[in-house]
């Protein structure tokens, strides 16, 4: 059999939209278990107190690039068929850094935001009817500005293309970024634990 | 030895059954909100890594979250003015084939998935609060105002870019897509460029 199963016809449209809601119910499980429905516990990550974010974030990614290049290399998945996000390089590097200042001025990103306001959390609450307000004010502000937002485009352009490296090599190279974040993140929280030193008086 | 444990963990049974006879007042809660532990964000990363493989295998799209919130918006648009949505390119794009409802869309079940499972999670977790997470040195009233606008500029960001933390930064991140990688690093410093302006809020 092989993947995506979708893809393949193994099923349709109805049964793909369960597979949505399923699928959405363990993202969130294990988002709100990740502490990431927290605005303070998230917000830490941006003045290096707490770096959740980045060490959920890499570890899914990871696990999830590894799975796919495994499932790919035995032959159980035709990575052809597997959607690669499309690169529009400008759009891309100005609309992060807006969504970036965005990020630390509200402590949640949209999928954290569903899941702090589906606990109880009002600021969670708020940043969905920002996130609603703002996408509503691109699209008024679309015919203006769609000509950047569609330039620079690349298509389904990967890391081994613009490298020109092979599959593996650059799978290797994120889980060594990846570790060297983790070892980074973990320095960087034991310096916040550890009560500030006292100055020494240089006379 | 074992005695001792039981003991203790009878101990620990009676001090929760009075805390939870008198959990009206507010240094209670408080003192278990703080204690609330959360997963390793090792752990919870892995199994969304678990989740947005299976996304792939199953489906083979990833996960996402700005993309829901788009066809709200352009669903809500086209149902308030039609012929003004049916101008618009932005709008039309998530409003696809006429036929198809755009909240029957894959996304917009996700996302309702996402709110059932992190709801389920803080509530098995005894985490579910009525409440702002915010910094002592703000009140609730400017931390709702700092959600919404960064949220704001999150919907405008995610917008021009095509995506946020999870379309992108996991579901790009994963599939090795450059436009995705130049976003994350892009959000991650207009977040740090951000932050020492608003440290005030979450100390």
């Amino acid at each position: 059999m092989m993947a995506p199963l979708y893809e393949f016809g193994r099923f349709g449209d109805s049964a793909s939209l369960v597979v949505a809601v399923l699928l959405g119910i363990a993202f969130g499980w294990f988002l709100e278990q990740g502490g990431m429905g927290n605005a303070r516990k998230l917000s830490g990550q941006f003045y290096f107190t707490d770096l959740s974010v980045l060490k959920l974030m890499f570890s899914a990614i990871v696990t999830a690039m590894l799975g796919l290049f495994w499932l790919s290399w035995a032959g159980l998945l035709d990575l052809s068929r597997v959607y690669v996000p499309e690169t529009f390089i400008a759009p891309q590097i100005v609309g992060g850094l807006v969504f970036g200042a965005g990020f630390a001025t509200g402590g949640l990103c949209p999928g954290t935001s569903c899941v702090a306001a589906a606990t109880g959390r009002k600021d969670g609450l708020a940043l969905i009817v920002g996130m609603l307000a703002g996408v509503f004010v691109f699209g008024e502000a679309f015919p203006a500005i769609g000509h950047f937002a569609d330039s620079t485009a690349r298509g389904a352009w990967t890391l081994p293309q613009a490298f020109g490296l092979s599959y593996g090599t650059v799978v290797g190279g994120v889980v060594a970024v990846a570790l060297g974040a983790f070892a980074g993140a973990e320095w960087l929280e034991r310096r916040a634990e550890r009560p500030a030193r006292p100055m020494k008086v240089v006379a | 030895m074992s005695d001792v444990a039981t003991t203790a963990a009878g101990q620990a049974l009676g001090t929760a059954a009075s805390s939870r006879a008198d959990a009206a007042t507010t240094t209670r809660i408080r003192v278990r909100r703080e204690t609330a532990p959360y997963a390793s964000p090792y752990l919870a990363g892995v199994g969304i890594g678990v989740v947005l493989l299976l996304a792939f295998v199953l489906m083979g799209r990833g996960l996402g979250a700005s993309g829901a919130f788009s066809s709200v918006v352009a669903a809500a648009v086209n149902t308030a003015a039609p012929s003004h949505a049916a101008g618009n390119v932005f709008y039309t794009r998530y409003l696809s084939d006429g036929a198809a409802n755009p909240l029957r869309d894959w996304l917009v079940l996700e996302i309702i998935g996402v709110v059932i499972g992190g709801l389920a999670s803080a509530v098995l977790a005894g985490r579910m609060r009525w409440t702002t997470e915010r910094g002592a040195g703000i009140t609730d009233r400017r931390r709702l105002a700092n959600a919404f606008v960064g949220g704001t500029a999150m919907g405008v960001g995610a917008k021009l870019a095509r995506g946020c933390t999870s379309g992108l930064g996991l579901t790009g991140g994963a599939t090795l897509s450059v436009g995705s990688w130049l976003f994350v690093i892009a959000a991650f410093v207009g977040a740090y460029a951000a932050a020492p302006l608003l440290r005030r809020a979450w100390r």
